[in-house]
């Protein structure tokens, strides 16, 4: 099964890159672009099992190491 | 007074600490592996700048997984000193030993440079040989160096004297324009609300010996002497 993880930092916190990228749209004409957030993206191949518990094992992973909470939310999909 | 300094695999400025200690201040210090857990016998740890495990994830966010990082836990629960210098710092505040976190520099930009520091605090076993609101001179090198932590706990810092150094003009004023990464106001340096435990993205360790340039960093590892000296425990 494949797990799609998304890491954004949290609103509060300022996203330097996002900032740079947005600056970077406009100079190729693309004005529309008001606002980007970079964040992460992480794919996992993992064993297949009950949702719920993979659900609950992924969280984990997130809260202990692939996200940091004071600056990160995260969330995911499963792919069977 | 004896020293330990961690080596984790990526860390840069362990030669730097080392000689430091042995060389200019003349007192005891090993190496400690990141997988050694038994800190028995040091005083005071020291966590060197560098890249550790590549700074892969996030800075600091496997070495906080290291073997030694539980003994250090319980080094800091028990009061006793520890330094975090640079990518150290970023290893205590994912391993929530220290608040807050360091993130990607404001400019993204890598800065290595020498910074003016006001010191805020000197009544702590890092400061004690500084003067309040005198400005040392000690270099950064880093791109994630810019502390954010959230306003309460900023509150908190702030209430509780933790910020020991804050980055300035060479007169100690503290402004947007002497912030080199954009770390919320100005912060440079903390320590836990203990006291003990104190985390700073600057490098002492690079001006103590007079041949680079500087020795204001003696101020601080000599403040630890100085402390232990007088105290046998804190």
């Amino acid at each position: 099964m494949k797990v799609k993880i998304f890491i954004s930092l949290k609103p509060t916190v300022s996203d330097p890159q996002g900032t740079t990228i947005k600056g970077a749209l406009h100079k190729l004409g693309f004005n529309m672009v008001n606002d980007v957030r970079a964040g992460k993206f992480i794919e996992l191949d993992i064993e297949d099992g009950e949702e719920s518990d993979i659900r609950l094992q992924v969280s984990e992973m997130c809260q202990k190491l692939l996200s940091n909470p004071i600056i990160e939310d995260f969330e995911f999909e499963l792919e069977k | 007074m004896k020293f330990g300094v961690v080596v984790f695999p990526g860390t840069w400025s362990d030669v730097d600490c080392f000689h430091v200690i042995k060389d200019c201040l003349d007192q005891d210090v090993e190496y400690i592996w990141h997988k050694d857990t038994d800190l028995s016998k040091f005083d005071c740890i020291i966590l060197p700048g560098g890249f550790s495990y590549g700074d892969y994830l996030r800075c600091g966010a496997i070495a906080k997984f290291s073997p030694v990082m539980e003994s250090i836990k319980e080094f800091s629960e028990k009061g006793k000193a520890i330094i975090g210098i640079c990518n150290g710092f970023q290893i205590l505040c994912e391993s929530g030993i220290l608040p807050g976190v360091l993130i990607r520099n404001r400019d993204l930009k890598f800065r290595c440079e020498m910074t003016n520091l006001l010191v805020q605090n000197t009544d702590t076993v890092f400061t004690n040989r500084c003067d309040l609101d005198q400005v040392i001179q000690v270099p950064i090198s880093h791109g994630e160096g810019n502390y954010f932590v959230d306003n309460d706990t900023l509150n908190e810092l702030e209430k509780n004297n933790q910020i020991l150094f804050s980055y300035s003009s060479s007169i100690g004023e503290v402004s947007e324009i002497n912030n080199p990464n954009g770390s919320v106001m100005n912060i440079a340096g903390i320590v836990n609300q203990k006291g003990n435990v104190l985390g700073m993205m600057p490098h002492p360790e690079r001006v103590c010996d007079p041949i680079l340039g500087g020795t204001d960093g003696l101020k601080i590892f000599g403040s630890i002497l100085d402390h232990f000296s007088d105290s046998v425990s804190f």
